[in-house]
């Protein structure tokens, strides 16, 4: 055995910066994440599986019994909702990530590195921020089937709120995932956060003319400030009749007062910065 | 020079006293055992040294470093193995390790290198490309070990390594882990809790209940917990226990034979012999294990010792 790993008699290889916060040290992270999600093309399968779902059989379903009086295919409308359905489940999913990371060890591997926990978390939310948005944007494959109109643009426009959006729920996994110790709490989150999420945040139904308490609950829900722009970028290019975008605004109001869609996205990048704090100060706890 | 220095150091755990004033030091290039039974406080101290937990108070340095206020120091100059795997299943053998490299700052231009030497070092070169979830346990832990060593490390903490292992991986994993202290010259701080472990150390210490009772070399121990002995066989025990009298040596007997104890024993064998006569069957000597220096200086036997890890160790593994 000729091998050798240079010993410590030799210049110092390891350099001295302590919780150095290094980009390399990001894309690895990064890298990994991306890694585990291609090794298991099941992954990919089973997060479309829910959306498709309630894309056409939900659709499908609904749609006969509001009938077209409306103006506008149900179809179209749970379109933008279930794309962000989409990208909110992958990106909690793989937050999620975390407890595993915990569970089979390989946690600590990370926590005893010398890096910072803002690296750290920076490389997980990236990583999964890229799945989900990747997740998300697949879906776009469906939209002729449902015939929503799709433009160059209109589909950057639609990769960049979903982008934002994932970092803002990878982020919010992150520190969900670090409190918990045992595989039981990840269906625990799954279940009483992420349908609830999902359920209050406009992406099924119109969020105007709910009951005060409805309307109170979806307007504290990070994810209705996502789903918003989303819907209001695709809305914009199907050529609806005025009488259908007056019926089914695609602005959030509050007290009354349509937020533009500058101010949905400011929120929604206000909580990714709030749920990235969140995740650096509970995986600092961690170790 | 020390390269772990520990100096009255405690920790509490509400009520609880985990690590109970515990001062010792580490040279570099030492091989350090921490013998004890599990909940001993082996697992604390080491955790303290890798920054993972905050000691009560007390100082530890590591490296030049204290664990205290300086943990990233520490950390970039450690390697750790702990008890439990902390290798991703879903990565293969070669991202693992390149994994580490980066988290660890290996500069890039080493790193291809660095990798494929330290799977070179534990004989996973050929694996590399394969997923950890296909390895064996032993395997699995000749790659943390790579992985400990991969950003040459000023010490190599390993937290029971051996547990969960069969006999015989056991001995090569040893055999590997003196090896690359050979090669490399890092200083190897371990927790066991098995005798023949602690045995390869150059220095063990002893703890018990929180704290460390004794400190020394294994021979040093074993010359503690009492002197060598003849042990012989014979034919007629109270004639030949009255010529040992006569020629000066005291005996007693022990479930059929006269054990004699002597200073040196392999010199002393032939004499005592002689001096008996014709009636000798057989004879032994009988040295004292680290098993008598742990009952000499805890008044117990190790609690909770695995007999399967005792056994199969063979003796050419101990002269690294």
């Amino acid at each position: 055995m000729t091998a050798q790993l240079s010993g410590r008699t030799e210049a110092a290889p390891t350099p001295a910066r302590s919780s150095a916060f290094g980009f390399g040290t990001i894309g690895m992270i990064w890298e990994r994440e991306l890694i585990r999600y291609l090794r298991t093309p099941s992954r990919i399968v089973t997060s479309l599986a829910q959306p498709l779902l309630f894309l056409f059989v939900l659709g499908y379903g609904i749609g006969s019994f509001i009938g077209a009086g409306s103006g506008i295919d149900f179809h179209t409308f749970v379109f933008p909702g279930v794309v962000a359905m989409t990208v909110a489940s992958t990106a909690i999913s793989s937050a999620i990530s975390v407890v595993w990371d915990r569970e089979f060890g390989f946690l600590r591997e990370m926590l005893v590195a010398p890096i910072s926990r803002t690296a750290l978390v920076c490389g997980k939310a990236a990583g999964g921020a890229t799945i989900a948005t990747a997740q998300g944007t697949l879906m776009l494959v469906f939209a002729p089937l449902v015939g929503v109109r799709l433009t160059f643009p209109t589909v950057l426009a639609v990769i960049g709120i979903e982008a934002l959006m994932a970092i803002a729920l990878t982020a919010f996994g992150v520190s969900l995932a670090s409190r918990i110790t045992r595989m039981e709490g990840f269906q625990v989150v799954m279940q009483l956060v992420l349908l609830p999420m999902i359920f209050l945040s406009g992406a099924l139904f119109p969020l105007n003319g709910l009951p005060w308490w409805l309307a109170v609950l979806t307007r504290i829900n990070p994810l209705t400030y996502a789903v918003a722009p989303l819907r209001d970028v695709i809305f914009r290019v199907q050529n609806f009749p005025a009488s259908v975008l007056e019926r089914f605004p695609t602005d959030v109001t509050i007290f009354g007062f349509a937020l533009p869609t500058w101010a949905e996205l400011a929120i929604t990048a206000a909580f990714a910065s709030v749920f990235f704090l969140l995740a650096v100060k509970t995986l600092s706890r961690a170790s | 020079m020390a390269v772990v220095e520990v100096t009255n150091l405690q920790k509490h755990y509400g009520a609880t006293t985990a690590v109970d004033d515990v001062t010792f030091s580490v040279a570099g290039g030492e091989v350090f055992a921490f013998l004890g039974p599990n909940g001993a406080g082996k697992s604390t101290t080491i955790g303290v040294l890798c920054t993972l937990v905050r000691p009560t108070s007390g100082s530890a340095v590591v490296a030049g470093y204290d664990v205290v206020r300086s943990p990233g120091d520490v950390r970039a100059r450690i390697g750790i193995v702990f008890q439990e795997t902390t290798l991703d299943k879903q990565l293969t053998a070669e991202e693992n390790l390149r994994f580490h490299a980066v988290l660890y700052h290996v500069p890039r231009s080493q790193r291809r290198k660095r990798v494929a030497d330290a799977l070179e070092l534990v004989g996973l070169a050929d694996r590399a490309r394969d997923l950890v979830a296909e390895f064996s346990g032993g395997m699995a832990r000749r790659l943390e070990i790579a992985r400990g060593l991969l950003h040459s490390p000023q010490v190599l903490f390993l937290d029971e390594p051996t547990i969960g292992l069969d006999p015989q991986t056991r001995t090569t994993m040893w055999e590997g882990i003196m090896r690359m202290r050979r090669e490399t010259g890092v200083t190897v701080f371990l927790t066991t809790h098995y005798m023949d472990e602690a045995d390869v150390a150059d220095r063990i210490g002893i703890i018990d209940r929180g704290r460390i009772i004794a400190l020394g070399t294994p021979a040093q121990m074993r010359a503690a917990a009492g002197s060598e002995t003849v042990e012989l066989e014979c034919t007629d025990r109270s004639g030949a226990a009255a010529a040992l009298q006569a020629a000066g040596y005291a005996s007693s007997e022990q479930a059929g034979r006269l054990v004699v104890p002597v200073q040196n024993a392999e010199q002393a064998m032939p004499r005592l012999i002689a001096a008996v006569g014709g009636q000798v069957l057989s004879a032994r000597i009988k040295e004292p294990t680290l098993d008598d220096a742990f009952l000499h200086y805890t008044g117990r036997e190790i609690r909770d010792q695995a007999a399967e890890g005792r056994a199969g160790l063979p003796a050419g593994w101990r002269n690294r």
